[in-house]
């Protein structure tokens, strides 16, 4: 009996030794409530590219993936359940998908130990990797948007927008309000005056602040929003006939789903990038072969090449290299979170790399260091075809204002390490 | 005119055009309250789920079509046809009928008799239902819907005002539009209440179940016509914000406009919804136009509210609600 039973715990433990050797990649989505239509193509583009990795080259570095989903509905508690049920099962990284369950989670994943990935969203100053040695926000964050957003403007008036009157259209949220410090100081260093305007949850009804833009004609409105707020303004600033080529979203402001609402009249509406659209580079072929022929694709597998499906698969792909990175600096397939949190802290995006991976010119060249975990502040403005129905990038990629952004962010982040009793260091 | 007053003018009328839509809202809620005692947790999720079968049905989707493609390994998404704005209105009308049969039939028939708050846990369960279903029979994305209701500004508003005072009103033709709708609907909903032998028969069920039993009147038929009307209102209220904001799953949170307007208006009272509606629409958007830009703005959901209870201190039955006097 005693000899069966050893022989079983024995085949047991056999068993389970592959399985503890995939690497786990959480996938906390949302594909349920309000915000489902923006979280289904993000989890759909994060969980496809995982699967060609699995399809097409077993997994990254001969170790195969395990993606786990769990379904947030963009709740911040539900997020932080998700969080506490799958750190356990050896999650190498989270990419929460929002900015409130981000807050949360920082502390959390600090004393953890496993590393959080949150691309164009989040907490800004954890770009300083010296205070947040556990969070990462490249390749771009809310403050490099903001000034991408200046920085166009100014392009587009000559660099000189000195009493031009510019206004923020914001969730009246933690997410929302992120950009105002920038723009303020923003609107110092260029003379424009900022006129705020925020919008409460869930933007439905955003008749009175509409009202004071035609009133007060901006030249330039920016939009900080996220689901039906950006729908309703776009379909506002419709109405009132504001020039939508003066009106420029952050990157949540810019999928299909927030300007086809509005139909024609949204033609022209701008909104910012980090990275490209459409389906036309070669990693798409093998997507094509290996996971959507092949019937492996997330979801309905009907959300292939729109914007927050692209975001998705592009934030899997940085994971999938920043695991790479880990396991040539650990020289080990099996890596830890420990070890991925050192990869993502040594990872290099090049052109070169990206053009071998079968998405030329699809994001910024970046570097992360202990010191920047942001990478360099790279983002481009696109713009919206209404007749065509696509998005097309209308500048190349160009950098944030670095003379404003690092000292709002060494001071941001060193209020934090002063609150959190954290020592700063690269050690 | 000054130019502050004009300004004031123009955001006056806009908070009576936005009152409008939020009294279409609380109508459903008054509906269903008043013929059976429930609050109706489930109204805004009608709304959806009526706005998200107009638009499945005008596209010709399959619904359920996530579901039989998975299941059946198929790629059947649209039937090819494309239904015309009325007859899928009606269509739709006919599903909402469906919808009231089956609420009546499979929750509510098993629950008389129950507490207050028991029927509105079933109120909450079925709006969470609704919203899955809904969610699998049409998809989560956001759905267009253009039943031809115009949209943008009313030039002749804005030229009449312009020549009148040197400064064009802003007012949208949907919100024109959504008032005149409204209040036909209102005009067609007291018709019917007060001159048809049902309507008779609602009220009676209304003022005491018991009574109307007595007299022969199906609880029933009644409580499944009052949801069928309700289910009306909501495709209404659907259809409105819906155009405004594209068909999509956050349009359930319109609910949370209607309530200031039923705490101000009375929860029994159609003319209640009205007037709460017009009072909070102008009452929220003079105080933004006013006050917000000193306290930073974003004022309107919670002074809707702040409204309310002002009104409830001295009317705790609403403006138009019944006094309730229950003696020991």
């Amino acid at each position: 009996m005693k000899l069966k039973l050893t022989t079983l715990a024995l085949g047991a433990i056999m068993a389970a030794a592959p399985a503890m050797a995939e690497l786990v990649f959480p996938s906390l989505s949302y594909r349920t409530g309000p915000y489902a239509a923006n979280g289904i193509p993000f989890a759909d583009g994060y969980a496809d590219y995982f699967t060609l990795l699995n399809e097409r080259d077993g997994g990254i570095g001969g170790e195969p993936i395990r993606m786990i989903e769990c379904e947030t509905g963009y709740n911040t508690e539900k997020g932080v359940e998700c969080y506490e049920a799958t750190k356990g099962e050896g999650s190498l990284v989270y990419q929460p998908l929002s900015t409130g369950i981000t807050y949360q989670l920082i502390p959390k994943v600090t004393s953890d130990g496993i590393p959080m990935h949150s691309m164009g969203y989040g907490r800004t100053s954890a770009k300083n990797g010296e205070v947040f040695r556990y969070i990462f926000n490249y390749p771009a964050n809310y403050w490099d948007g903001a000034s991408h957003a200046i920085k166009h403007i100014l392009d587009i008036n000559d660099g000189d927008i000195s009493g031009q009157k510019i206004a923020l259209v914001y969730h009246n949220s933690a997410y929302g309000k992120e950009p105002i410090r920038t723009l303020e100081d923003l609107a110092e260093k260029h003379g424009y005056e900022l006129m705020l305007l925020p919008v409460d949850h869930p933007g439905q009804e955003q008749k009175s602040q509409w009202l004071q833009i035609r009133r007060e004609r901006p030249d330039n409105v920016i939009m900080w929003g996220w689901g039906v707020m950006n729908q309703v303004a776009i379909q506002e600033a419709v109405n009132i006939r504001y020039p939508m080529e003066d009106f420029i979203g952050i990157w949540w402001s810019g999928s299909e789903n927030d300007v086809k609402p509005a139909g024609d009249g949204a033609d022209g509406y701008k909104a910012l990038t980090f990275h490209n659209f459409g389906t036309d580079y070669p990693l798409f072929e093998d997507l094509q072969e290996y996971v959507i022929d092949a019937g492996k694709a997330a979801g309905a597998g009907d959300q292939v090449g729109t914007v927050l499906y692209n975001r998705g698969l592009y934030a899997a792909m940085l994971a999938a290299e920043a695991a790479k990175t880990a396991q040539e600096i650990h020289d080990t397939a099996a890596i830890t979170p420990e070890m991925m949190r050192d990869g993502m802290e040594a990872l290099e995006i090049t052109e070169e790399k990206m053009a071998d991976l079968g998405l030329p010119n699809f994001g910024p060249e970046f570097k992360v260091s202990c010191e920047n975990h942001g990478g360099n502040g790279f983002g481009a403005v696109a713009q919206w075809d209404a007749s065509a129905g696509d998005w097309t990038m209308i500048t190349d990629y160009f950098q944030s204002d670095q003379e404003v952004l690092a000292p709002l962010i060494e001071a941001d982040s060193m209020a934090y390490a002063e609150e959190a009793g954290i020592e700063p260091g690269c050690d | 005119m000054p130019e502050q007053l004009l300004f004031a003018s123009e955001v006056f009328l806009n908070g009576l055009m936005a009152g409008v839509l939020y009294a279409l809202v609380a109508l459903g809620f008054v509906l269903i309250y008043k013929a059976s005692g429930i609050f109706n947790f489930s109204q805004g999720v009608m709304a959806l789920f009526a706005a998200l079968t107009l638009v499945g049905i005008m596209e010709g989707r399959v619904p359920f079509s996530h579901v039989i493609n998975a299941t059946f390994d198929t790629e059947i998404h649209h039937f090819g046809w494309h239904v015309p704005a009325f007859a899928a209105i009606l269509i739709t009308m006919g599903v909402m009928v469906i919808l009231a049969y089956c609420v009546q039939r499979f929750i509510f028939r098993h629950l008389v008799g129950q507490e207050p708050i028991i029927l509105f846990m079933a109120t909450i369960g079925l709006a969470y239902f609704l919203e899955g279903v809904g969610d699998l029979m049409w998809g989560s994305d956001i759905k267009k819907l253009d039943v031809g209701l115009p949209q943008g500004i009313n030039t002749w508003i804005d030229e009449t005002t312009f020549d009148a005072f040197g400064y064009g009103f802003f007012i949208d033709n949907l919100d024109i539009y959504a008032s005149i709708i409204a209040a036909l609907l209102v005009i067609v909903l007291v018709l019917f209440a007060q001159y048809t032998k049902q309507g008779r028969a609602m009220r009676a069920v209304a003022d005491d179940h018991q009574a109307a039993l007595s007299v022969g009147i199906s609880l029933n038929f009644i409580w499944i016509m009052v949801w069928s009307v309700a289910g009306f209102v909501a495709l209404v209220a659907g259809i409105m914000w819906g155009t405004k904001s594209g068909v999509q799953f956050s349009l359930s949170l319109i609910a949370l406009k209607a309530l200031p307007v039923l705490m101000l208006g009375g929860f029994t009272s159609i003319p209640g919804a009205i007037v709460g509606g017009l009072i909070i629409g102008v009452g929220e958007k003079l105080f933004e136009f006013a006050i917000g830009p000193m306290v930073g703005g974003a004022t309107e959901n919670w002074f809707a509210y702040v409204l309310a209870l002002i009104f409830l201190v001295f009317r705790p039955q609403g403006l138009f609600g019944e006094k309730i006097i229950e003696r020991v």
